[in-house]
This record gives structure tokens, C-alpha cells and sequence, in this order.
């Protein structure tokens, strides 16, 4: 911290009221929670890594070990779960994207480019990049 | 229309009091009386011991802002209208000391804003002969909005992170340091990045976005701050990939 401008100022000072943030502050208003919810999808995110990762190892032990990996896929349980996280993961792709424009200012001739034109280039690349991976899945 | 309204005020007098209470008052309803106009009633007809700060009453001099049914509001540009049937409950802004009533202590904003240098930096001045530093339209447009903000401390009410990490410089002080950074005459850039790019800096900072929504002049701080985040990764990036990177 730089000098106060004010000299009597203290963080503390005795007479001065300071309220305490309560623990479910988040729950105040609407766009708190959505933006914890969001949040949290992070977790998720996460978690897909790590599934992906759990996956490979499957893959490299051998076809009967990916078998019982596939398996444990389809049970009731992980179903549930992974139909959660792939729709909390897509909430949380969409939001990315939507908060992208934000960020990213583009200037072409002097003007700034729409919002919308940033958004749609990253979907744009979104498709793009999800049409190679589907390419070179298939045609191995 | 209603004869009256009630209004709920926080009071906090610290000669008398440990903690805040409510009060509440029933002033007459006008059409045209923002929530301004009615603490001035309060003030002058019924109780001259109420303390809050205002000025312009045209949404210029930041002085004004206070929460309102929660919501951080300038009362000078908020129709009491618009918050029927009531009551209207009033406190101070959210994350500032308060000194007495609804009047909050600014020393930590005013301090933070000195740190960010928020104003034209130059290496060598030009001298006063040599004319004026002339800019184009699209310069100017380049940090216009940025240039809008009026301090009236709304967005540091409305961000929970300011709140709950009291370091954290806050949306408005970093939307500013944006607005000298994107002038075309400034030549600060590199002195502010060491200010900002800091933990409590823009990287404290979780893009809740309620600072921009309830920003009275759309600075959109929010928006300065993601934007600022991403040149300081790609400055970073820079400095690590290219050995002449970072001049």
C-alpha cells in the first residue's frame, strides 16, 4: 500500500463500522449464485481431465482393461454423473465464449470490431477445431 | 399514487452507538422526487441529524451513491417511483468503512486510484511552445468510455472480491489506469503493468461482472479488467518465448 491520502486513515479505525460479509454473501442476489455456480462447474471441468487421463492409462494397459473401463462407463452410476458433467461442461464452454468479446478487442480499419463478429470467430473456431478432431478420429 | 413513503435508513452514529440501526421515516410521495430529493426532505423537515454525502443531483459528481433495496444506486438518478410500494431501505455503499450514516470512508479507494497513476505519464514533457498533443477521433474513441467513470464507488460496492479481499484494487481504479493506457499521449504503460498485473491487481479479480451492471456511465470496469488480463498474459507469454520480448 501506498501512503493513505487521507493521514487519519486507518484500516481499523475504532469508531468506524465495518459490516462482516456473511458466508452465503453469494446468495444476496441472482448473479451471485450464478456466478459461484459457474464457478464450480470448474471442478467439472477438472474432473474431465482426469477421466480423460484415467482413460489413456486404460487404453495403454491393454484391450481388457479398457474393456472394464467401458464397462465401468456404462453402469448407472457414472451415466448419471457424466450426463451432469457433460451438461456443466457445456454450460461452462458457453459462457467462456459468451465473456470473449469482453476481453478481446479487435480493431480493423480504425473501428472496433461487433461484439457478435468476435463471438461468432470463436465459434467458428470451436467447429473447426471439434470437425478436425472428429476428422482424425474417424479416419484412423 | 400514494400520499407517502416509508424509508428505512441504516443510521450509524458512533458517539452514541456500537452498532448501526434502523430508523425509519414516512416522507410525502412526489412524482417527480428521486431518493436524493427525499433524504433532503428528511434532512431539512425532519431530522437534520441524518448524514449523507451529495452534490450535483445530476448523476456528475459521484458523491451520492448508497445502496438501495441492496442494490448499489446513485438516489440522485433513482425516481422514488420506481421503488414502490416501498419501504425504501437505504444504507451505505457495501465494503467501505462507515463513518456515520450512509456516508462511507473513501481513503482506500482515493490511495489505490494514486497507485495507478491515472494521469498522462510522459517520459520527457513537451514544452508548452511546441503546442498541444493532438489526438484523432479514433484515438480519442480508443478510451472515451473509460474516461466516463465518475468515482461514485458503485462497482466497488457491487464486487463481493473487493469485499472479501480488501487489498484488491478495485473495478474502478483499474478501469482508470486502462483509460491512461490506451491513450495515445500516455506513455506510462510499463509503470502501471507493475501495479496491476499483481495479485491485487487485475488477477484478483474473478469476473463476476456485477461491477459493470451497475455502473451508472457503462465504463464497463469488468470488461477493462479481462481485457487488461489478457495483454498482461500475452506480455508474459512474450517475455518467456522470445528472448526480445520485453524491451
Amino acid at each position: 500500500m501506498g501512503a493513505p491520502v487521507n493521514p487519519a486513515y486507518r484500516r481499523y479505525h475504532p469508531k468506524w463500522h465495518r459490516d462482516r460479509m456473511p458466508i452465503f454473501w453469494w446468495l444476496r442476489q441472482l448473479s451471485y449464485a450464478r456466478f459461484i455456480a459457474r464457478e464450480l462447474t470448474s471442478v467439472v471441468v477438472a474432473y474431465a481431465a482426469v477421466l480423460l487421463l484415467v482413460e489413456l492409462r486404460a487404453i495403454s494397459l491393454g484391450p481388457e482393461a479398457f474393456d472394464r473401463f467401458t464397462a465401468w462407463l456404462r453402469s448407472p452410476i457414472p451415466t448419471v454423473l457424466h450426463v451432469f458433467a457433460l451438461a456443466a461442461l457445456i454450460w461452462h464452454a458457453l459462457t467462456w465464449l459468451h465473456l470473449a468479446p469482453r476481453a478481446l478487442v479487435v480493431r480493423l480499419g480504425g473501428r472496433r470490431l461487433p461484439d457478435a463478429a468476435v463471438l461468432l470467430g470463436h465459434y467458428a473456431a470451436w467447429i473447426a477445431a471439434s470437425a478436425l478432431l472428429l476428422w482424425a478420429v474417424l479416419s484412423a | 399514487m400514494p400520499e407517502a413513503v416509508a424509508i428505512d435508513i441504516r443510521r450509524y452514529r458512533p458517539e452514541e452507538e456500537a452498532e448501526p440501526h434502523w430508523q425509519r421515516y414516512d416522507v410525502p410521495f412526489r412524482r417527480e422526487w428521486m431518493v436524493l430529493d427525499a433524504l433532503n426532505y428528511i434532512k431539512d423537515e425532519v431530522d437534520g441529524t441524518l448524514a449523507y454525502r451529495w452534490s450535483c443531483r445530476m448523476g456528475v459528481c459521484g458523491s451520492c451513491g448508497m445502496m438501495v433495496n441492496g442494490q448499489p444506486t446513485l438516489t440522485c438518478a433513482t425516481y422514488l417511483e420506481s421503488l414502490l410500494p416501498g419501504p425504501i431501505r437505504v444504507e451505505p455503499l457495501r465494503g467501505l468503512p462507515v463513518i456515520r450514516d450512509l456516508v462511507g470512508e473513501l481513503s482506500d479507494f482515493l490511495a489505490k486510484l494514486k497507485r495507478v497513476k491515472p494521469w498522462i505519464e510522459r517520459e520527457e514533457e513537451r514544452p508548452t511552445a511546441a503546442g498541444e498533443y493532438l489526438q484523432t477521433p479514433a484515438e480519442v474513441a480508443a478510451y472515451k468510455q473509460y474516461a466516463m467513470c465518475i468515482n461514485c464507488l458503485l462497482c466497488y460496492a457491487a464486487c463481493p472480491i473487493y469485499e472479501l479481499e480488501p487489498e484488491f484494487l478495485g473495478p474502478a481504479a483499474i478501469a482508470l489506469a486502462q483509460r491512461y493506457n490506451l491513450d495515445s499521449r500516455d506513455e506510462g504503460h510499463e509503470e502501471r503493468m507493475d501495479v496491476l498485473s499483481t495479485h491485487d491487481g487485475i488477477w484478483a479479480c474473478t469476473f463476476v461482472g456485477e461491477c459493470s451492471t451497475v455502473c451508472p456511465k457503462n465504463v464497463d470496469p469488468a470488461g477493462a479488467i479481462q481485457r487488461y488480463k489478457l495483454e498482461a498474459a500475452l506480455d508474459w507469454a512474450k517475455s518467456v518465448v522470445l528472448p526480445w520480448g520485453r524491451q
